[in-house]
């Protein structure tokens, strides 16, 4: 074995990484998701996506949706240290196939290019509620809402027809039934 | 119609309400208005340093050594950044600090304004939590709120950014609140029933030990009394990390010394053997464990930290109670008192053949190294220092280096509180200052810096601050003329490769005590060496001593990178037998 030059023990062996959604109740003030963001880039962990809006205006609260992937020790040092920042009220977090969330990304596609090619994305976006935003006689603007591998194929799908913009949002999720995330 | 109140009416107002009496600081232009307030509070002293991050040290060494919170006043920009070290080091270390720094005027935030940063965003990943006061009204509850947030729970620093305009602006000061719970973090929420699986791994263990941390020194004084009488009562070893040491009795039969990379044989063999491993307020540091894969291998693990965050980051523990370490203990003794009723002792026989094979590996003597009567030898040194101050209550500050972990390894500590070096961040220059900051808080203690030269020369201003305020604090610097700890690395790891690791033009130390007016003692005799430390010692007054020490000593033991707990170097002394034997270096 070669001798170790560094200081550090060497990386021992990764266990399985899943994808996780966080839902996060914080303080809307300032500088907050700065907090929450930063403690994922300081400590390494991944972003996939993320959302972010006041839910309660009166109490002040807002909502931050976190898509990530780690172990799952990881994934509990991410939980725990969301729960130490001061701001944070209370801390979610799923698996991505967790079959009692819901768990939703919208995203808007422009379309250049003629009626037919048009209907065309219409109909291949039929699945995922599409909606007119706005037409032209050469263009036309769908919003859709989808799951995010659905929007990624969708993507591709919509290329040969004429997307030339797409936008899209962060996943938001919410809980099946009455029960509320604790 | 109350009364109003200046913004830095309101932050005096404050740190009185706060029981503050000291404040390390600087003065600039951003918290002038604060500095002109200062008369006005003859409670609230200040302490002036030399550059902000001796500030922030003296502020830690001060929570150190009293418990209590350290308070730094600086500048807006320079004086924000330079706290930055201080502020990270006490956020790696859990030390109670609260930093109060100046802001530009809000309606300049934002346009690079002189001697603007945006300190919120530097200081945002070095605090627990970090405030700007936008609004006067804010203020009071924001100071308040520091001071909760910087004390409970695991203990760090935070800091308060206060724009000029806000220290001039009049509001209503508020009083602190009545304890009410901090948005919901509770702190103690372990059950009768870990208790009670903790008992029974403790009833069932052939090789335990105990791993005590610093989270035993910030639970306070109480905390060592539990452990002392938790350790009694089920007579189990204990060994402690750098920055537990005190909290357990250094003298004590069952006391292994310090773990990990430069602890002793018997600590890391007891830790890697073990059955039972009861982790009391430590963090499972890489310093500690070594080879993660290899840690501990075969036993129950139980860890015992106020932080949830703490618990399975590191290493996957059996049994987690999240709690105040002296609640956890107390309960802990108080049900083993109660099992004990009527049974006579407890599982000590069962233990009694664990303590044999400590005892053979405690018989290899790993401290041990070749004294020399030609030279000073820095270990020697330490020993000797502790010989002639172990019966007054002495306070020892270090930097970071070979000296910190001679002075870990020699030096024995009785009371907690007593012991403070920078361990997580590992920041050289933190002693000199943090001895300043452990001398206001105890006049009339005996306070030394145990120093290697390149360390202290990194904040060797604060000198200075000793001598202004005649702050008693000895300076003992094993001078070695390298960055002895990065030397030492090069020779084992890198060939001997000694890339940049010897300080040429060192100055000369007697001088310098000289030019801040203090005294300068040197010694380069060990024949001498009793007569110059007593000499320190009875000098009332700073003291700089200039300690001229073998500069080729190596750190050992020492767990080479990448290697679990029990396979250690050993002292020059065993490297010797091995080479005879042709075994190498590296002993199982």
């Amino acid at each position: 074995m070669p001798k170790s030059k560094s200081a550090y023990s060497s990386p021992s062996i990764k266990q399985k990484s899943d994808t996780y959604i966080f839902v996060v109740w914080v303080d809307n003030e300032a500088g907050v998701l700065a907090r929450v963001v930063g403690l994922f880039s300081g400590r390494g962990y991944n972003i996939e996506s993320l959302a972010v809006a006041e839910i309660d205006a009166i109490k002040n609260i807002s909502r931050i949706t976190i898509v990530t992937t780690g172990t799952p020790q990881v994934i509990d040092q991410i939980r725990l240290q969301l729960t130490k920042l001061v701001p944070v009220h209370k801390v979610a977090e799923f698996k991505r196939d967790d079959k009692d969330v819901i768990f939703k990304e919208m995203a808007l596609f422009k379309i250049v290019g003629k009626k037919n090619k048009i209907e065309k994305c219409l109909n291949a976006c039929k699945k995922f509620n599409p909606v007119v935003l706005d037409e032209t006689k050469s263009s036309a603007v769908i919003q859709i809402t989808a799951l995010r591998r659905e929007i990624d194929k969708m993507n591709k799908k919509l290329k040969p027809l004429g997307l030339i913009s797409t936008s899209r949002t962060g996943a938001v999720a919410m809980t099946r039934g009455a029960k509320i995330f604790n | 119609m109350p009364k109003l109140l200046t913004g830095a009416e309101i932050v005096f107002k404050c740190l009185e309400d706060q029981k503050v009496n000291h404040i390390f600081g600087y003065p600039g232009g951003a918290v002038l208005p604060i500095y002109d307030e200062l008369k006005n509070h003859p409670s609230i002293k200040h302490i002036l340093v030399r550059h902000e991050q001796g500030a922030g040290h003296a502020a830690e060494g001060y929570a150190r050594s009293s418990g209590k919170p350290g308070v730094v006043l600086v500048t807006s920009g320079p004086g924000a950044t330079n706290v930055v070290t201080a502020l990270t080091d006490a956020y790696m270390d859990s030390v109670p600090m609260v930093c109060i720094s100046g802001q530009v005027p809000t309606h300049l935030i934002g346009t690079d304004a002189f001697q603007e940063c945006d300190t919120t965003g530097i200081t945002r990943p070095c605090t627990k939590h970090n405030w700007l006061v936008k609004d006067i009204n804010e203020l009071s509850d924001v100071m308040h709120e520091a001071f909760k947030v910087a004390t409970t729970g695991r203990p760090g620093p935070v800091l308060i950014d206060i724009p000029k305009d806000i220290q001039f602006a009049k509001a209503k000061y508020k009083k602190p609140k009545k304890e009410k719970s901090l948005n919901g973090k509770s702190h103690n929420k372990f059950s009768t029933d870990e208790i009670d699986q903790l008992i029974n791994l403790i009833s069932k263990t052939k090789k335990p030990i105990i791993y005590s941390g610093g989270g035993v020194i910030n639970s306070g004084p109480k905390a060592s009394e539990a452990l002392r009488k938790f350790v009694e009562l089920t007579g189990f070893p204990i060994t402690s990390t750098l920055q537990g040491l005190g909290a357990y009795p250094g003298d004590d039969n069952q006391f292994l010394g310090m773990l990990g990379m430069h602890g002793t044989y018997e600590a890391n063999n007891a830790m890697h053997d073990c059955d039972l491993l009861i982790n009391i307020g430590a963090r499972f540091d890489d310093r500690i464990t070594g080879k993660i894969d290899e840690f501990s291998p075969n036993s129950k693990k139980v860890h015992i930290d106020i932080d949830p965050s703490s618990i399975n980051k590191i290493i996957k523990v059996d049994l987690a109670i999240v709690g105040d370490v002296t609640k956890v203990i107390d309960k802990v003794n108080k049900t083993i008192v109660k099992k004990k009723n009527g049974n006579g002792k407890s599982n000590k026989p069962n233990i009694a053949k664990w303590w044999e094979q400590i005892q053979k590996w405690r018989s290899k003597d790993s401290l041990n190294f070749i004294n020399s009567e030609d030279s000073i030898k820095p270990q020697h040194a330490v020993q000797r220092l502790y010989e002639l101050t172990k019966n007054k209550d002495t306070y020892v500050t270090t930097e970071v280096g070979q000296h910190q972990m001679w002075a870990a390894q020699h030096y024995k500590f009785n009371k907690p509180n007593r012991w403070m070096t920078s361990g997580g961040l590992g920041t050289m220059g933190y002693g000199l200052p943090a001895a300043v900051g452990v001398q206001v808080a105890h006049p009339e203690k005996l306070v030394i810096d145990i120093a290697g030269e390149a360390s202290v020369l990194m904040t060797m201003q604060e000198m200075s601050t000793a001598v202004q305020y005649n702050l008693p604090i000895k300076i003992f610097i094993l001078n070695n003329q390298y960055m002895g700890m990065v030397r030492q690395w090069q020779e084992l790891l890198h060939e001997k490769n000694y890339s940049e690791s010897y300080s040429e033009a060192l100055p000369d130390f007697m001088k310098m005590a000289d030019a801040y007016g203090c005294k300068g003692i040197k010694a380069d005799n060990p024949l001498e060496l009793d007569e110059k430390i007593q000499e320190m010692v009875d000098h009332n007054g700073p003291v700089i001593f200039d300690c001229h020490v073998d500069p080729n000593e190596n750190c050992f033991p020492m767990i080479p990178s990448g290697k679990p707990h029990n396979q250690m170097i050993l002292g020059p002394n065993d490297q010797e037998e091995n080479k005879i034997k042709g075994k190498g270096k590296a002993l199982v």
